[in-house]
């Protein structure tokens, strides 16, 4: 089946997330969708898939006109979607999550799940999914939680299949094995639309790419078509994502662990076994794939994380035992992976969000005192320096963009005197000049003799920055690699498989 | 400026207009001289417009000015029933804070009510066992409402912060156990007053009752200053001071002001400490300035109309210090309502519930008064009970 | 990998239950049997039929009693050790532990006493009524994701109207047809403020409370005290013998002598906890309540299904609460609901929202209630004050973890948006 898009319009209040889009996937073909964070692919899938009803536009399938006004439409004509964030009830086995809402009973009235679970075992065998239907969705890796919303399509028998960012929480290996499977989909006759960011994978399957910029399509390429070309279409302008850079001149030791493990609270290890250094004047990337402890051991390094064994020296003194507070304090700058949840209070204004972790020391407060008009005054010199755009600094955070947050948490956190400076993801969902800024940032923030850590699973950021890689897999650091190391070589470790090429290795 | 205020001001104020209104449908719905002239309507509202009227004339006649009482007296004389409101406003302003402040840190304190109790029965405690010069004798009893009070609020605060345990449930709970505690307390020979069998103490020795303002002719006496200071410090202490700063941290985003250095467990346990505090000091005045005697009942509702108050006030100081004069003037005035024209006073209860109700659903009232500009209600997000 | 971790979770928790049982029973070995300086006859009394005539008696000495009993729950505490071992499940000895346990703290708190054993556990059924009916209705509501603080209000609301139209229809049968309908109606403005107003459900629940406690006070001082002929004297309902069943001794006039109120909470018990996990229904309802996108992404329509949940729990609710006029004493009273409502939600937290465990919580609390009014009578070295906070402690405890981590349904509280998450 074909699904054509016509004139697909939808506003977010003030903000045009699709812009009379234009988009049209065959049977039998893999269309791509390329576009930056927040181009508004997503958008326009949930719209296709009627979790959001467009402001304008039409859907045809086959030619017709259909009304998609809820899943249920979407389910009815053949379109199934496997989403970014999956739906699945972490407490449903994986057969009640697939019978939700297409619910077959007994004549007790009772669910019937035997059914699906032959549909589930049938369709598993056909793709080498090995998924067992009675296994709660909270005990499974996210790997096998995709493959049961791809059976969940299959077995509602969709032809046309939208992928929204599937490759995002996969290690390469299974990254391949989930683009056999797409081509496999598409050989079977059916339509794939797939979303994503990232070009090589792109070039890799999709027949032909759509590529959208701010709500609006900009072109369709095919995939003959130079990743540079793509990349300028994304943007808007000519991009150069290497960052111009000298190499790195390490001084002394600033960071160092020793046999640190990160427990839970039922004793087991998050992270294990590691042993890291990271020195004034490098940056030091712990690569690998979301969900191998680098959260954890991030965490772990700011004094976030209570059970903890080995040790951790900073510039010689032990961390562990210590609170938050005397951890920052002792002189590291942490940047948290999710900005919005752990970086920012979004109700709470930039000033005060630029001295959240300060706003006890002098010039904000004396004793117990606070004194916000010194506050403000501070708060509208960082603003000046690294460039927030904001209309006033007592507007809330949560007015600003996320380009705009980021620089609020980096400001806040490089312009205390550390020595350290402790970065998680620090370009997730920004757009390429935010992106450009940040790194630009942290490259200087070397270059004056701080040490720089940095957790990043993409890893274009990772060679970008890195002078030395660790690389984690299930919560330890299986290599240290140099940045001079291939891609391939990294990706290998990603996966958890240990080559003997591997040199310089985990010391 | 006028214009911000009018914003602030305006949805409590239709809110309320709005309970008003209902309130007077099931007074006047209710009333068989009404239902008697049903059948006409011109009559029918007429009569129904009197009902309702003479209803609310009699409850502002009892909660602020009432010229029979000034007749053959003195102007001044007709002031009486506020002198009542403001007794009643004391105690609720200061249980109203304890919500508010928790509210600002994120936490739901239901539990006023049980702090109340704890503050009440040190106060009492301190008030009829020892002798102590004037001055002394109210602080040290006070205090000592106060320190019991912090340490039952305490323990909500560090049930939440330890072990994750909703407050909401805890504190529930809290205030049934507290309740019961009370009844112990008072069946023993430590609070129970000699000769008695009923739950009742013996009254508070007069060095450690509360100094009145106007005479012996009218019960209003310091303790509404000490809830106003009190409203001041809270509202000092959540604008300018560090402390305040950790506790709206912790109550906007606490995952944020973990990862800023700020302590959630200090700021939980310490906010529940403040928060029953306050209650505690609430019953800690009720006790010395209104009651002097410790019963079982010695709490009524406030730490209820606490919950409301605070609502209406919007968790800010001075917001709880004008809804705590109209709740307690509703109280005070329902009594007056009811003896005078015979409608039951628990319609206080049901104005009050609504106009809480229609504070936290602003798109209700936006919608009847068809109003735009309407400043959103800082409504208190839904958090649930794994929040 | 994860799925070792939460199957050592579970049997780290049901460890730490173990352990516990341990200790109680020492504690009662020490506290019931060893340290009670004199020791007294304990009589029981058990009624086998509904006539007084057939009365046994049981006559123990206390000491005896308490160290025989303790011994009992020591005996089953290892039985609960190696079937936990061997990797079954040990429900029973948990049950035969319980009944040790409380039977030895019995035999302490009643020496020298007489305790009519069949008319405690036939009174903490009764009490237990609408806390079972009020847990059931909060069950169903938040399991579809919607906090219900508002079981006192249902209770309350629908106990006034079964009571006033039982009384003015002098038929006990109308009251208690019209009781869900009232109970429907209060959750209606529970399901309107919290769905389309998505406004605070712990507030909401809060502000019916007092709303209903406003209305039906008023109420009553207005038309129920001024001519309570009319207004307040229903009649009630009365028991029904189940053919055969009733004949059982002690069961019999326990479990099959009595109103249909009981009848039909032995039928909601049922079919709720076979329809949670076994219906569709039961699925929708967990999956709204759970993860809400989830459920829309599969198209269900996440605002229908909780409205329609949240007015079937209110009739659940209504005929607890017609349980309190027309099913025992036939007169509205003003809040004569006492705060029951918040031991059900308290009987709902510690029985983890499954149906069973609640109406285990139900059933533990009212004995309780019970207990405490028959050693009142008795005189006993427990202050009655203390047996009546055993619900709330038990909450406290509950979902302090110390029985392991209670956790309610994910999205419970959380009002949903269409197209507002991400
Ligand atoms: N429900 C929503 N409400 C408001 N803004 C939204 C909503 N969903 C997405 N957006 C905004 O729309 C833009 C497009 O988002 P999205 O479609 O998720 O982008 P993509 O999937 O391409 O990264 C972003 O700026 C995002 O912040
Ligand atoms: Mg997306």
């Amino acid at each position: 089946m074909s699904l054509e898009l016509r004139g697909i319009t939808k506003q977010f209040g003030s903000l045009v997330a699709n812009d009379d889009i234009n988009f049209k996937v065959e049977a039998g073909e893999i269309h791509a969708i390329l576009g930056e964070n927040g181009a508004g692919k997503s958008t326009l899938m949930n719209i296709v898939y009627g979790l959001l009803a467009p402001d304008k536009g039409q859907i045809l399938v086959d030619g017709q006109e259909i009304k998609i006004k809820s899943p249920l439409d979407a389910l009815a004509a053949g379109i199934g979607m496997v989403h970014q964030h999956f739906m699945l009830i972490p407490v449903f086995t994986v057969a009640e999550n697939i019978v939700l809402g297409h619910e077959k009973t007994n004549r007790a009235g009772l669910l019937d799940l035997a059914t699906a679970r032959e549909e589930i075992i049938r369709v598993s065998k056909e793709f080498n999914f090995e998924v067992d239907p009675d296994a709660l969705i909270e005990d499974l890796p996210v790997g096998i939680q995709q493959r049961v919303e791809i059976i969940r399509a299959l077995i509602y028998n969709s032809k046309i299949l939208i992928l929204d960012e599937p490759t995002a929480v996969l290690t390469p290996q299974e990254t391949d094995e989930l683009l056999a499977n797409m081509k496999k989909l598409r050989d079977s006759g059916r339509s794939i639309v797939f979303i994503t960011h990232k070009l090589r994978e792109v070039k890799a399957v999709a027949d032909r790419i759509s590529i959208i910029r701010r709500g609006k399509v900009v072109g369709t390429v095919q995939p003959s078509a130079s990743q540079e070309e793509m990349a300028s279409l994304m943007v808007g302008r000519p991009v150069d994502l290497t960052v111009n850079k000298a190499d790195g001149k390490p001084g002394k030791t600033i960071l160092e662990m020793v046999d640190l493990n990160v427990l839970d609270t039922t004793g087991r290890a998050l992270a294990s076994k590691i042993n890291l250094t990271v020195s004034a004047g490098e940056v030091v990337a712990v690569a690998g794939v979301q969900g191998n402890g680098q959260s954890e051991l991030a965490e772990a390094i700011v004094g976030l994380r209570e059970h903890l064994t080995g040790s951790i020296k900073l510039s010689g003194n032990e961390l562990i035992g210590r609170s938050v507070d005397e951890c920052l304090k002792a002189g590291i700058a942490y940047v948290p992976e999710s900005r919005e949840l752990d970086g920012l209070i979004s109700s709470f204004s930039i000033t005060e969000n630029l001295i959240l972790d300060t706003h006890g020391e002098a010039p904000y407060s004396k004793g117990i005192f606070y004194k916000p008009a010194m506050a403000h005054q501070v708060a509208l010199e960082r603003i000046k320096e690294f460039d927030i755009r904001a209309q006033s600094a007592n507007d809330p955070a949560s007015s600003l963009s996320g380009g705009n947050k980021q620089k609020v948490v980096l400001a806040r956190e490089l312009s205390r005197p550390v020595e350290l400076v402790v970065v998680c993801q620090p370009t997730r969902g920004l757009d390429v000049g935010s992106i450009e800024f940040v790194h630009q940032r942290l490259i200087s923030e070397r270059d004056s003799g701080r040490a720089v850590l940095l957790f990043s699973t993409e890893l274009d950021e990772v060679f970008a920055l890195a002078d030395r890689i660790a690389i984690m897999y299930r919560g330890e650091i299986i290599a240290i690699v140099p940045a001079t190391a291939s891609r391939e070589e990294v990706g290998l470790y990603m996966a958890g498989i240990r080559t003997a090429t591997a040199k310089g290795g985990a010391a | 400026m006028i214009k911000k205020i009018l914003d602030k001001t305006l949805l409590p104020l239709f809110a309320f207009l709005l309970a008003l209104f209902v309130g007077g449908l099931v007074i006047g719905f209710t009333d068989n001289k009404v239902l008697a002239k049903i059948s006409s309507p011109i009559e029918f509202l007429k009569i129904l417009g009197s009902t309702v009227g003479n209803a609310y004339l009699a409850l502002f006649q009892g909660a602020i000015y009432d010229p029979n009482l000034a007749e053959g007296k003195s102007f001044m004389a007709g002031f009486y029933p506020l002198s009542e409101t403001m007794v009643a406003t004391a105690p609720l302003i200061l249980c109203g804070l304890s919500v508010a402040l928790a509210f600002k840190s994120g936490l739901f304190n239901i539990g006023a009510q049980g702090q109340f109790i704890f503050g009440a029965v040190g106060a009492s405690y301190i008030g009829f066992k020892y002798e102590m010069p004037m001055v002394m004798h109210i602080m040290v009893a006070t205090l000592a409402g106060l320190i019991l009070a912090a340490l039952w609020g305490g323990i909500v605060g560090l049930l939440k912060a330890k072990t994750g345990a909703h407050e909401v449930i805890v504190t529930i709970m809290l205030n049934y156990i507290a309740a019961k505690f009370l009844l112990f307390l008072l069946s023993t020979q430590y609070f129970l007053r000699p000769g008695r069998l009923d739950p009742i103490a013996p009254s508070v020795k007069e060095t450690a009752k509360l100094p009145s303002l106007f005479g012996v002719d009218y019960r209003v006496n310091i303790g509404i200053f000490i809830a106003l200071a009190a409203a001041v410090f809270i509202w000092w202490l959540l604008n300018r001071s560090i402390i305040g700063f950790r506790f709206r941290a912790v109550g906007a985003n606490s995952s944020a002001a973990r990862t800023a250095g700020i302590s959630v467990s200090a700021a939980m346990i310490a906010t529940m400490a403040i928060s029953g505090a306050l209650a505690g000091m609430g019953g800690a005045i009720h006790t010395l300035g209104n009651q002097y005697e410790l019963t079982d009942t010695v709490a009524a509702t406030f730490g209820f109309d606490a919950i409301t108050v605070a609502l209406l006030g919007r968790g800010t100081p001075l917001g709880v210090v004008l809804a705590s004069f109209l709740f307690a003037g509703l109280r005070v005035g329902g009594q007056t309502m009811q003896a005078n024209v015979g409608v039951p006073v628990e319609i206080v209860l049901v104005i009050q519930a609504l106009v809480v109700l229609f504070i936290a659903a602003p798109d209700l009232v936006k919608r009847i008064f068809k109003l735009r500009n309407l400043q959103e209600a800082s409504a208190m997000a839904s958090k649930g009970w794994n929040g | 990998m994860k799925n070792k971790t939460t199957m050592s979770r579970e049997s780290k928790r049901k460890l730490n239950g173990i352990y516990s049982m341990a200790i109680a029973s020492i504690f009662s070995i020490v506290v019931f049997a060893y340290l009670p300086k004199v020791s007294g006859d304990v009589t029981y009394s058990f009624v086998l039929d509904k006539e007084w005539v057939l009365i046994q008696q049981w006559v123990i000495d206390s000491r005896v009693g308490a160290y025989g009993f303790s011994a009992l729950s020591v005996l089953f505490t290892a039985l609960a050790y190696y079937l936990f071992r061997k990797g079954k499940k040990h429900g029973i000895a948990i049950f035969g532990f319980s009944i040790g346990f409380f039977m030895a703290f019995l035999c302490w708190a009643s020496a020298g006493d007489f305790v009519p054993f069949t008319g405690l556990l036939q009174g903490g059924l009764i009490l237990a009524v609408p806390l079972i009916y009020g847990s059931l209705a909060g069950l169903v509501c938040e399991r579809s994701g919607v906090i219900n603080i508002a079981i006192e209000g249902q209770l309350l609301g629908s106990a006034f109207v079964a009571g006033v139209v039982g009384s003015l229809l002098q038929n006990a049968w109308y009251g208690l047809l019209v009781a869900p309908f009232a109970g429907a109606l209060i959750s209606v403005l529970l399901a309107v403020f919290a769905i389309k107003y998505r406004i605070d459900q712990v507030i909401l629940g809060f502000v019916i409370n007092v709303l209903v406690i406003g209305l039906t006070s008023f109420a009553a001082q207005r038309f129920l005290r001024e001519d309570s002929e009319k207004w307040n004297e229903s009649p009630i309902l009365q028991p029904i013998n189940i053919p055969i069943l009733y004949k059982l001794p002690i069961i019999g006039p326990m479990f099959f002598s009595q109103t249909i109120i009981i009848y039909l909470l032995y039928v909601i018990i049922i079919v709720t906890q076979i329809a949670l996990f076994k219906s569709k229904w039961g699925l929708r309802m967990r999956s709204v309540g759970e993860l809400p996108v989830a459920a829309e992404s599969v198209g269900i329509d996440v605002n229908k299904v909780r409205f329609r949940n949240v007015i079937i729990a209110g009739a659940i609710a209504g005929f607890g609460g017609a349980y309190f006029t027309v099913g025992s004493v036939g007169a509205f009273s003003r809040e004569m609901t006492a705060g029951m409502g918040f031991i059900a939600l308290a009987a709902l937290i510690f029985g983890r929202w499954t149906p069973l465990g609640a109406l285990s919580a139900a059933l533990v609390f009212g004995f309780a209630d019970q207990l405490r009014s028959v050693l009142s009578i008795a005189g006993t070295p427990i202050p009655s004050a203390f047996m009546m906070m055993v619900p709330y402690i038990a909450t406290i405890i509950a979902v302090s973890g110390f029985v392991g981590r209670v956790r309610a349904p994910a999205a419970d509280g959380i009002p949903y948006q269409r197209g507002g998450s991400h």
